[in-house]
């Protein structure tokens, strides 16, 4: 029994709960990526990058507010600085389709055109990213960094594994809740909500009823960007802010939005938690586990380990062809062209 | 102004523009990028197979190139026979074993199409006891020859064959890897190809990187054999020596410009076969129908063209060119170093060369590679003469302009995004244009 709940504090401490936080921020950007091909039509190559123009927004924020010394006490203070991100990321958003999309729009140019021109925006976002940021890591996370320590876990429960919650794992899972539930809300019950659904649905039909198709795209553009800002922080929070592994995050990204069904938002979220899990279980070194498990004296030498843990990216890539093999749609059905 | 004439006027500006760096700076420096543009053009040239022929869009540009640089070391290096011995044939056997699994996965999938939901388990067990065994073979090898003097070596070597062959299989194994690429994600939405070979551009890097037994890994493998003679050997000839003198330049610099004017012959002579295939196959009824199909799928499907079977071919074909030009740049290089594959250089850049240049005529893409290239090696010490000048006016030791001169280099990335936009928006037939046939 003992062994049983060692094994079970060592997937939760090295794969469960980051598993957790990993899948939020996953899901966040996969909805970010399913909202903007809902309703414009093209996957977004550009929203890694500006989940990371966001991330830096706040980043610039949070260091003026520790310059002059605000802090959120326990937790870090770039949650403080989050709404000014957001505002700035939304800005962007709204700035890039105004001088870049909106024409291709009028001009109803093939989704790959948009493609091209979303990598172009990929590039010259990286570019500034990099003018104003620098290349290298960067760590803004202050406040407490664990809400529970393994030691404090070991004392508590009198097991040899320990379990430690990091702070900005719990605040990347509960932030991600509250976001979901308001997007959810935001979606089924406000008008413009019910008009971007429809929008996406069937543009004919919600143009015939009314719709106006400029203010859906500036409504999406806005949910997308603060999405991406909350996602790219909440990233940065977790791991650190480097602005090379957002074109990085985008693979996983895509196959979330993907494997859910993209243009579904429940698929997306679905989708951000499968890739996470299986990216952690594969690379995950059962070398432990299965000393617990098998009788002495047949704990394994290696590390076993499926796959190294360099190739997590491999992960997500592998799931990605195992649907697009099997059910291209998705697990739940997005929208296929 | 006829087209030939503004054809020829375009490629002369882009001559003089060389020859005036050469003037400037050095002609080491103006054959450096010469060399450098004629590749380029080639694997602007594959690209534009994919995208000007057939419409479709090959994010991952950076995995096939290299594909190619593997496919250079595979070839030219001399085998380790120590790591054979060590490792050798028990590394091959368990990639056999691989493969054989492989097959034997893609049958059972085959064979059990009316099984429902056991079918998914049955392919499933089979892919997952053909890794176990073949992890069970394959890592004590690889332990092994990564073992073998791994500051030396550490890896199995190549087939020590001249370099040239590698360009060859260079191509072999971009094609293998886009067919591959393809037969998934070709026939499905066209975002789906760019998501997907975005994927394994990324996914080759990472194994390139950390399969240390077949290509040493972030180890690089320096030294590779040269098509081309050495410098040192030029500067003891006597035709170089009486050369350098008549032209009054140093004998070390009059080798340097033998060497890479030979290198520039080779890619020359590669560059005007690949251009004059391409340019065959698009006047032939295979590329009538190739533009048939990009220009209206439903009506070339409705004439009875198999549009998924095309494009898988028009893919190969153009990753295979890429490859080519991959394992050529690695020739040039001379090393293989894993970590200088960045999307930015080989999959963004090119691209901006395709588009600017004129997507669906191989003039265009030809003349977009030289000049994107051109301009991107350029732009380095322009961009930083323009932010010394923009920073004029401030303090030496403000903060601000310490930060814009270091940071001055992300401008590239910039401008070449802003390039791509602004040729999108404003000229999207590119320099040259396709035009009417």
């Amino acid at each position: 029994m003992t062994d049983f709940l060692n094994v079970l504090a060592l997937l939760s401490n090295f794969a469960i709960v980051p598993g957790l936080a990993y899948g939020s921020q996953l899901a966040l950007g996969a909805l970010g990526v399913t909202l903007v091909y809902g309703v414009l039509r093209f996957s977004n190559f550009a929203h890694g990058e500006t989940m990371s123009f966001g991330a830096m927004a706040t980043i610039l924020v949070t260091w003026a507010l520790q310059a002059r010394g605000i802090s959120l006490g326990p937790l870090p203070t770039a949650l403080l600085a989050l709404p000014v991100g957001i505002a700035i990321t939304i800005g962007l958003c709204l700035v890039t389709d105004r001088l870049v999309y909106r024409y291709y729009r009028q001009e109803k140019t093939q989704p790959v055109t948009y493609l091209i021109v979303s990598v172009g925006l990929m590039f010259l976002l990286g570019g500034l990213i990099r003018f104003i940021i620098g290349p290298n890591d960067q760590v803004f996370n202050d406040g407490t960094r664990f809400i529970l320590k393994a030691g404090t876990f070991k004392a508590m429960t009198g097991l040899d594994q320990g379990l430690a919650i990091k702070t900005s794992q719990s605040i990347t899972v509960v932030t991600a809740v509250i976001i979901v539930c308001v997007l959810f809300w935001f979606l089924n019950k406000t008008r413009a909500g019910k008009s971007m659904r429809a929008y996406s649905d069937n543009e004919d039909l919600a143009l015939l009823s009314g719709i106006n198709p400029e203010r859906v795209v500036m409504v999406t553009w806005i949910i997308t960007g603060a999405l991406a800002c909350i996602a790219g922080t909440l990233y940065g929070l977790d791991k650190s802010y480097k602005p090379f592994t957002f074109l990085q995050l985008l693979l996983p990204i895509f196959a979330s939005a993907i494997v859910g069904g993209i243009g579904n938002p429940f698929g997306a979220i679905a989708g951000g938690f499968v890739i996470a899990f299986s990216e952690l279980f594969v690379t995950f070194a059962y070398k432990k586990v299965l000393a617990y498990l098998l009788p002495s004296g047949f704990a394994p030498d290696g590390l076993v380990q499926l796959l190294s843990t360099d190739y997590k990216f491999a992960v997500s890539f592998m799931i990605l062809v195992i649907v697009l093999l099997i059910k291209p749609t998705g697990l739940f059905s997005g929208r296929t062209l | 102004m006829t087209p030939r004439i503004k054809h020829l006027s375009l490629f002369s500006i882009m001559m003089m523009l060389l020859i005036m760096v050469g003037l400037i700076q050095s002609w080491n420096v103006a054959l450096t990028i010469l060399n450098l543009c004629l590749i380029s053009a080639i694997m602007t040239l594959g690209v534009n197979i994919q995208w000007g022929y057939a419409g479709l869009f090959n994010a991952g540009v950076m995995g096939f190139t290299a594909l190619g640089g593997l496919a250079a070391i595979l070839v030219s290096v001399p085998p380790v026979p120590e790591a054979w011995q060590a490792g050798g044939s028990r590394t091959i056997l368990g990639l056999c074993f691989g493969g054989i699994s492989i097959g034997i996965a893609v049958v059972t999938w085959l064979k059990t199409a009316n099984w429902g939901k056991k079918r998914y388990w049955l392919t499933g067990a089979v892919v997952a006891a053909g890794y176990a065994v073949m992890r069970v073979t394959v890592d004590p090898g690889i332990a092994a020859i990564e073992a073998v003097e791994p500051a030396k070596t550490g890896f199995l070597g190549g087939f020590g064959l001249p370099i040239l062959f590698s360009w060859l299989v260079g191509g072999a194994f971009a094609a293998g890897a886009a067919w591959v690429v393809g037969k998934i994600a070709l026939g499905l939405r066209s975002d789906y190809l760019a998501i997907a070979t975005l994927g394994i551009s990324e996914i080759i890097i990472y194994f390139l990187k950390n399969e240390d037994w077949l290509t040493r890994g972030v180890k690089n493998v320096n030294g590779l054999a040269r098509p081309v003679p050495y410098e040192i050997d030029l500067q003891s000839a006597v035709w170089v020596q009486t050369w350098a003198e008549r032209l009054g330049i140093p004998v070390i610099e009059a080798s340097s410009i033998v060497v890479k004017l030979s290198y520039a012959a080779l890619f020359l002579s590669v560059l005007l076969v690949v251009f004059w295939l391409s340019e065959t196959a698009l006047k032939s009824p295979w590329g009538r129908m190739m533009r048939a199909i990009r220009d209206n799928e439903i009506a070339a499907s409705a004439m009875g063209k198999d549009i998924t079977w095309r494009h898988l071919q028009v893919f190969v074909l153009g990753s295979a060119v890429i490859g080519i030009a991959g394992a050529m740049l690695t020739t040039l290089d001379g090393q293989f170093t894993p970590a200088s594959y960045q999307p930015l250089r080989f999959t963004f850049l090119i691209w901006v060369m395709v588009i600017v240049g004129g997507s669906g005529n191989n003039l265009g893409s030809v003349i977009g590679g030289f000049v994107i290239w051109f301009f991107w090696i350029e732009a380095e010490p322009i961009g930083l003469a323009l932010m010394d000048l923009i920073t004029a006016g401030m303090d030496t030791d403000s903060a601000l302009r310490h930060h814009l001169m270091e940071n001055a280099a992300h401008m590239r990335l910039m401008t070449m995004g802003l390039v791509l936009l602004l040729a999108l928006r404003f000229a999207p037939q590119g320099l040259i244009p396709e035009g009417k046939r």
